[in-house]
């Protein structure tokens, strides 16, 4: 076939395409010379003797999420749920109370849908912007379990705080999938006030361990 | 369902339907200004995101520096735009997506809806996005039989509104609480939802709409089996992409279904994936006004068991190498659309984002939309007082009055007039005369003054084709002190 138009950019108008664009590119930049190397004078941790901690449980709770202490606070966490979905790998010594913890297996949305919360773990969390990150590492699982549910509940241990984004982002696995969360869903799209809970879970509950 | 207009409210005017299409700025700014309603709601929602982001960004000590480094970084990747695209289509093809390329609106969108319909889907969720907007690719859709669904709530109520956005971020910026309660009365009873019929009996509260949205779309969601998103960043050394967004609706179609389409402009890549570390912590805090937006989504190709498997990117030129060929103009390529600049114009808040007659509206839009469609919106260049405020406060430091003036000169002028933005740009570029003619505008403007209102534009500027419309509407008085002090007020 001598055109490949009618196959899209995935005959040779694609590769047409894309040689386009390069040559474009190329000759817009034309005689541009190399940009100096950026200049990186920006804060990368907290000041000494600053309690990260403290600061992320402020940044927590201004954005709407409830912290917790201890590992025996789980329960708490966790409220009225009764059905809780848990990654399959996440610790056994975290499933406390009288909550039934079913296993992620593959489980429906239409299974997701009707648990009440979600227990996890997360791999990182950072103290100035109040933020949580799960990057699908152990006990943190796929990324429905933690956005269908309309309770999620983080268990975070203190020593992957950190205080700034700058020290967080080397803890994460930059190729598996990542999400950063600051606080339960919200919008501002009325008036451009914040207002929680929309799509995802309207409920998030972080608890500090040992 | 009573859809009685007396028991729903007023019926709401989409604002976009009154102005002129394709009219010339100064002529659709008339019309906006004539909008008493558009133009308090306009003053009361960039009022209430100053402060927002006043507040955030003073809680940084280094936020000057944050500044010049992602200044510095875009710069680079304008440079090495060729070796970093082909480096992100390696990395995000070995990770399982498949990487197109499109010259155009329409071979973004040929695309995009080529991948949909093989899928078997005939819907899309869709996450808001700068980038599907300005190649109307729900439009197309439509043409092509599919269905394009907004998730974003403000992209929601536009869309049901049948009206346009009107602002980068909050694209129903336009709508108060009042009236987006009567968009959703009038036209979610009467899309039938089943169970998920929002009653008559809604409140304008912002939590209940936000509910009413909320039980609108969670069916769709669940069984979405295709989305198409934009991306506000695009990693060339991992192949990963970055979604940032507050309501969960973009994690809904970045998880939930098996195919996804993401349209990226070339110009939305970063080098590493250590460059977020600026680049989020600027955007938040320049946007909605937070210290981090509630949801940030990275995802790398497709990944076994958890998220789409389809995964597709389309990297869009669409103009941009044309804007990245001018050496002074491509700094507008360096834009995170944060939409700060547009919340401090004072243009902007009294026209509101329609009369520019582009998806990108204010300031950005004043020098992305005439380079982007060459010859087509050669008026909006002067669609500003030249303040600096936008300068000010943009996170990735880029100069826009430089490059209002830049188009300026190039734009169709009859020779004095080029003569005069010769002046303008010879006082620009010496901060002492600017000065000087500012504070000429402060105390020599009298003849101009009229309740804190000036009709007219003193020199240099008034030598332009910009008198032309502010010869008909009012601009605000420029401050008594210099426009930093000013703006700081502002920010109060
Ligand atoms: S030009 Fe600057 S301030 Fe305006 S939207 Fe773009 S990044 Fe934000």
């Amino acid at each position: 076939m001598s055109t490949g138009r009618g196959r899209g950019d995935e005959g040779t108008a694609g590769t047409s395409a894309r040689e386009a664009i390069l040559a474009r590119m190329r000759r817009a930049l034309e005689g541009a010379g190399e940009a100096p190397a950026a200049p990186r004078e920006y804060r990368r941790a907290l000041d000494p003797g600053t309690d990260a901690v403290a600061l992320l449980v402020d940044r927590l709770e201004d954005y709407k999420a409830n912290v917790h202490f201890g590992i025996e606070s789980i329960p708490g966490a966790l409220g009225e749920a009764a059905r809780v979905v848990v990654p399959a790998d996440l610790p056994g010594e975290w499933r406390l109370g009288a909550a039934e913890f079913i296993p992620d297996d593959g489980l429906s949305t239409e299974d997701l849908d009707g648990m009440d919360a979600v227990l996890t773990g997360c791999a990182a969390a950072v103290a100035v912007s109040g933020t949580i990150m799960l990057d699908a590492g152990a006990g943190q699982g796929r990324r429905a379990i933690t956005l269908v549910p309309d309770h999620h509940v983080v268990a975070l241990r203190r020593d992957r705080i950190v205080g700034h984004l700058a020290e967080a982002l080397p803890m994460l696995d930059p190729v598996r999938p990542q999400t950063w969360i600051s606080g339960p869903s919200a919008t501002s799209d009325i008036e451009l006030q914040r207002v929680e809970g929309v799509h995802g879970p309207r409920r998030l509950d972080v608890v500090i361990l040992d | 369902m009573s859809t009685d207009a007396a028991a729903n409210g007023p019926a709401v005017v989409p604002a976009a339907s009154l102005i002129p299409a394709d009219a010339p700025f100064p002529k659709a700014a008339k019309v906006a200004l004539g909008m008493p309603q558009l133009r308090s709601n306009l003053a009361h929602a960039t009022g209430t995101i100053r402060a927002k982001r006043a507040n955030v960004v003073g809680e940084l000590d280094d936020w000057e520096r944050l500044r010049d480094a992602a200044a510095a970084i875009k710069a680079d990747v304008q440079r090495r735009l060729p070796e970093l695209a082909v480096e992100f289509e390696r990395n995000a093809t070995a990770a399982g997506a498949r990487v197109h390329w499109a010259r155009d609106a329409r071979e973004a969108n040929e695309i995009a809806a080529r991948i949909v319909r093989e899928a078997g889907a005939e819907e899309v969720v869709k996450v808001k996005s700068m980038a599907t907007q300005e190649i109307e690719l729900n439009e197309h859709f439509e043409a092509e039989g599919l269905k394009a669904f907004e998730t974003d709530l403000a992209e929601l109520i536009v869309q049901l509104a049948e009206d346009k956005p009107s602002h980068i971020l909050v694209p129903a910026i336009h709508y108060n609480r009042d009236e987006i309660r009567d968009i959703f009365v009038q036209k979610l009873s009467r899309q039938k939802m089943g169970g998920d019929g929002v009653a008559t009996g809604l409140t304008n509260d912002p939590a209940a709409l936000a509910e009413a949205a909320r039980l609108h779309l969670r069916r769709r969601f669940l069984s979405a089996t295709a989305a198409v998103s934009g991306a506000n960043f695009a990693v060339a050394e991992t192949g990963s992409l970055v979604v940032v967004e507050s309501e969960g609706n973009g994690r809904m179609c970045l998880t939930m279904p098996e195919t996804l389409v993401s349209i990226v402009g070339i110009e939305k890549l970063l080098p590493s994936f250590g460059d977020l570390e600026v680049f989020m912590q600027l955007l938040p805090r320049s946007s909605t006004g937070e210290r981090m937006n509630p949801y940030t989504s990275v995802w790398t190709g497709a990944r076994e068991g958890d998220g789409p498997r389809n995964v597709h990117i389309v990297l869009l030129d669409n103009g941009r190498t044309d804007v990245l060929a001018d050496e002074v103009g491509r700094q507008a390529l360096s834009c995170i659309r944060c939409s700060a600049c547009l919340n401090v114009c004072p243009v902007y808040e009294r026209t509101g984002g329609h009369a520019y007659g582009h998806v990108y509206p204010g300031p950005i839009g004043a020098i992305l939309a005439p380079q982007l469609e060459p010859g087509r919106h050669d008026d909006l260049p002067y669609a500003s007082s030249l303040c600096g405020a936008c300068y000010e406060v943009c996170p990735v430091k880029i100069d826009i009055p430089e490059v209002l003036v830049h188009l300026r000169q190039q734009g169709p002028h009859p020779a004095g007039e080029r003569a005069a933005m010769g002046a303008a740009r010879a006082v620009m570029a010496r901060p002492r005369l600017w000065r000087t003619a500012l504070r000429a505008a402060r105390f020599g403007s009298a003849p101009w003054r009229r309740k804190g209102f000036m009709r007219r534009l003193p020199w240099p500027v008034s030598k332009t084709a910009l008198s032309k419309w502010t010869a008909s509407r009012d601009l605000p008085v420029p401050p008594q002190e210099h426009f930093r002090d000013w703006w700081k007020e502002r920010e109060r």
